[in-house]
């Protein structure tokens, strides 16, 4: 079997503008795939919730630009997933759109574009859980319920390689999926060449983020994967950049739990044995991975949704009396709202007092709270399903604080600085609802795809 | 100053905190020298009970505990209060939680 070489040029499309001149040294050496995902989940809840996007849409054109040009010069395939950060059919639409635009400017020959659609409306989900398929917790989590899916405002379900892979055999050359495992886009070509899924996700697993399996530290620069079976090569493509068996190994345990297993939907990688060495000065090689089967397809589900508006102030405290006694005087504070608003979680309203300079990074995590902190800067953070009273009630909150009633205070005039007495419209708050997997029979089924043939002379459709 | 034992600051190479998925946050501590993997793994200054007392949480909040030796780390992953990017939240990355891991000193 030959090799098949893949080149990514970033772990997040859109997110910051790729680089170039690594990318384009990439291309040189004639990959058989440009590949690359532009979603995460650590954007935050807002961007799924509210079906909107993270990145600006001139770097993701700027990514999508690059990336499509030297593909269609060289004539290979490109996968693009989670379009738009989050993979909702908003972000495909979004970016097959872009990519219509960038071949019409460019004159680009026609060329086979597949369109992968993952969004699920509530409605689907709910009628596959009372239809009796359990939508299970993920992460300690309990399984969820009808109430759960109710307050999600938006899902998507997470692909693994099937079905881009079969848009692929169908001939598309460039396919735009909703939201996917990272690995699953690397994942798919491998899987077509006949590939184990042990090499095929593996292969995926190390290459999603780009030149950050590389070091030093660099975001953005291009990465060359050359895979056969049971035989993954990773090259850096930056000139001041090498892969090491260090750098491989200690990105196999970023951002994740378990440095030994990968999840897809049809089971998981297991890395326990793998095995990295050092190929040539800028080329690391692993090998080892295994795959266990699940017995049942899962496809992970994530939802987001809504809290309630957001409104913010920011109130800076010097006088060492008051911060010596700040928990006494936000507690005053929480009391006096109480008083006007009612209690908080029966009538609907949240207060976050931040205390930037005490705990305000780390919250309950911080065990050690400075008693005399030279000053604080504390953001007011409210939420109210209601604009207009989450933003009365943040305005109370902080004045609250400086009306701060306290025993032995010098400064009767006033115990806190307004940075201006001014509330901030923040976007409303989301939460994380769903972080779940559904049974599936089949590992395709919650997916669409559309064919369409970008042809750059045709004429707009009237 | 007179100091005795070395910190984890000084032995590791990295020492971070990230998301790992919405609920959890993990942190590596990636060595260079072998040598000062194995005295910390071999130390006993980082284990379960310690990372909770760390951090204030009970035991069962640090879900994972993984000494992985293919990379020269210990890493560990403790499980959010809240939803990343929840109102209240403060590191919707949880890119900063790592801190007070710098001044842990070992034997």
């Amino acid at each position: 079997m030959a090799d098949v070489s893949i080149l990514c040029p970033t772990g997040h499309l859109g997110f910051t503008p790729l680089e170039p001149a690594s990318f384009r040294a990439g291309c040189a050496l004639k990959p058989d795939f440009i590949i690359a995902d532009s979603g995460s989940c650590d954007i935050g809840p807002y961007p799924l919730g509210a079906d909107g996007q993270a990145s600006p849409v001139a770097w993701q054109r700027h990514d999508l630009e690059i990336m499509l040009l030297e593909a269609r010069r060289l004539g290979v395939p490109m996968i693009i997933g989670s379009a738009s950060d989050t993979g909702t059919d908003r972000g495909v639409r979004q970016f097959a759109d872009i990519i219509r635009d960038i071949a019409r400017e460019n004159r680009l020959a026609p060329f086979r574009m597949a369109t992968i659609f993952s969004e699920l409306t509530r409605e689907e989900v709910l009628g596959r859980m009372r239809a009796g398929a359990p939508v299970q917790g993920l992460d300690g989590r309990s399984d969820a319920d009808e109430a759960t899916i109710l307050r999600t405002d938006r899902i998507v379900a997470v692909m693994s390689a099937e079905p881009i892979a079969a848009a692929l055999k169908a001939g598309a050359e460039v396919v735009i999926a909703g939201r996917s495992s990272d690995c699953a886009l690397f994942a798919a070509p491998l899987l077509n060449a006949g590939m184990s899924p042990a090499t095929a996700y593996y292969a995926g697993k190390l290459m999603e983020c780009a030149s950050f399996c590389c070091e030093p530290f660099m975001g953005k620069e291009s990465i060359l994967g050359r895979i056969s079976e049971d035989d993954i090569r990773v090259t850096a493509m930056h000139p001041g950049q090498r892969c090491t068996p260090a750098s491989l190994a200690s990105h196999a345990m970023y951002e994740r739990r378990d440095p030994f297993r990968e999840y897809v939907a049809t089971g998981y990688v297991d890395m326990s044995a793998v095995r990295y060495e050092q190929w040539d000065e800028k080329t690391a090689r692993a090998t080892g991975a295994r795959f266990v089967p699940s017995a049942t397809p899962m496809l992970k589900l994530e939802g987001a949704g809504k809290v309630g508006e957001r409104r913010l102030a920011i109130v800076g405290i010097r006088d060492p009396y008051t911060i010596e006694n700040i928990d006494k005087a936000m507690d005053w504070a929480r009391a006096r709202l109480a008083e006007r608003f009612g209690p908080p979680e029966a009538a609907g309203w949240t207060v976050h007092y931040h205390a930037y300079g005490r705990d305000g990074v780390m919250g309950a995590l911080e065990t050690h709270r400075p008693v005399r902190p030279h000053e604080l800067g504390i953001v007011v953070e409210t939420v109210c399903a209601d604009a207009r009273r989450a933003e009365e009630i943040c305005a109370l909150a902080a004045r609250n604080l400086f009306y701060a009633r306290l025993a032995e205070v010098k400064g009767t005039a006033g115990a806190a600085a307004l940075m201006s007495d001014e509330i901030l419209v923040g976007k409303p708050g989301y939460e994380w609802t769903l972080n779940h997997v559904l049974p599936v029979a089949d590992p395709s089924e919650l997916f669409r795809t559309e064919f369409t043939t970008v042809d750059a002379r045709m004429k707009e459709a009237a | 100053m007179l100091r005795n034992m070395p910190t984890l600051r000084d032995l590791a190479t990295t020492i971070r905190s990230k998301n790992a998925g919405v609920d959890h946050i993990t942190f590596d501590l990636i060595f260079r020298e072998r040598a000062n993997f194995e005295r910390v793994r071999d130390s006993g200054v980082l284990s379960r009970a310690k990372v909770a007392a760390l951090y204030g949480i009970p035991e069962e909040r640090v879900t994972d505990f993984v000494v992985f030796e293919p990379a020269n780390a210990i890493k560990f992953t403790i499980r959010r209060a809240r939803p990343s990017g929840s109102p209240g939240e403060s590191d919707v990355f949880g890119a900063q939680q790592y801190a007070p891991l710098f001044a842990i000193e070992v034997p």
